[in-house]
């Protein structure tokens, strides 16, 4: 498939983004750079200096809305790029009513209750629902230990092992992969070349 | 009973077990989990009464903040 053909294809699909921290705001610029049509981001939170270690923002943006900031970080990119901001921090009436209407979500959440949270309320409520998250990210090096996983209509990216302390501290170049692997599986899933190795169920 | 944990095969020494012994046994001792049976998601409360039995597709994801 060549650039254009990629690019046609993924105009016409919408992607939901729970959280726009780390993982949700790196994974958002790689899709709209590969032609993503749509965007559906959700966050409630605001950029703090201690935010530009890892996630994709800048000087001038600290104290936005992360929503706002990263939309206007996708115009500067992709003018032609459908974005449709939330504010608010996602329960489950939320994630059902807000992401429904999307062809995959990525879960792309600070906490682990919150994880659990949006990985419990897919599958009793979208059921049919693709969603891909990231789990286990903190620290730097063990690049081999970062795989992707499918369970079902579940796809897990990250060593699934390493979690966020002040002694293991989330990271660029780590949060960047993991970000990235979630973009890369949306893009297998959007353009339906997805392989069923590793699929069980 | 032969499982599938996790995608790989596991033998347990068991003719049935429910999720909440299936956690011991294995030792998983994170707080946060997701735990599904061929697919179906079993919810905590859920885990001391959800039978596993031969053959059955079972998945433990531990859940870890970093986002």
């Amino acid at each position: 498939m060549d650039t254009a053909c990629i690019r046609r294809q993924l105009a016409s699909k919408k992607v939901g983004i729970a959280g726009c921290g780390g993982l949700g705001s790196n994974c958002a610029v790689a899709l709209i750079r590969c032609g993503l049509g749509s965007l559906v981001i959700a966050d409630f939170d605001t950029v703090d200096r201690s935010n530009l270690n890892r996630q994709y923002y800048f000087q001038e943006q600290i104290g936005m809305k992360k929503v706002d900031a990263l939309k206007s970080t996708i115009a500067a990119i992709e003018p032609d790029c459908r974005v449709e901001v939330h504010d608010v921090k996602l329960r489950p009436d939320d994630i059902v009513r807000i992401f429904g209407h999307c062809d995959v979500i990525v879960e792309a959440f600070d906490h682990a209750r919150e994880k659990e949270m949006i990985i419990t309320t897919v599958m009793e409520k979208l059921a049919d629902k693709m969603l891909i998250t990231g789990i286990g990210l903190a620290g730097y090096g063990r690049n081999n230990e970062l795989r992707a996983e499918r369970q079902g209509n579940l796809f897990i990216c990250g060593d699934q092992g390493s979690e966020v302390s002040a002694d293991n501290p989330a990271l660029a170049p780590r949060v960047g992969i993991v970000a990235n692997m979630q973009a890369n599986q949306v893009l297998e899933i959007l353009l339906n070349t997805e392989s069923d190795e590793n699929n069980p169920e | 009973m032969k499982i599938i944990l996790n995608n790989r095969e596991e033998i347990i020494d068991r003719d049935r077990m429910t999720v909440s012994e299936l956690l011991e046994y294995k030792n998983f001792t994170f707080k946060l989990l997701v735990t599904k049976i061929n697919g179906r998601l079993v919810k905590k409360e859920e885990r001391d009464k959800a039978q596993i039995h031969d053959g059955d597709h079972v998945t433990v994801l531990h859940l870890v903040s970093g986002g």
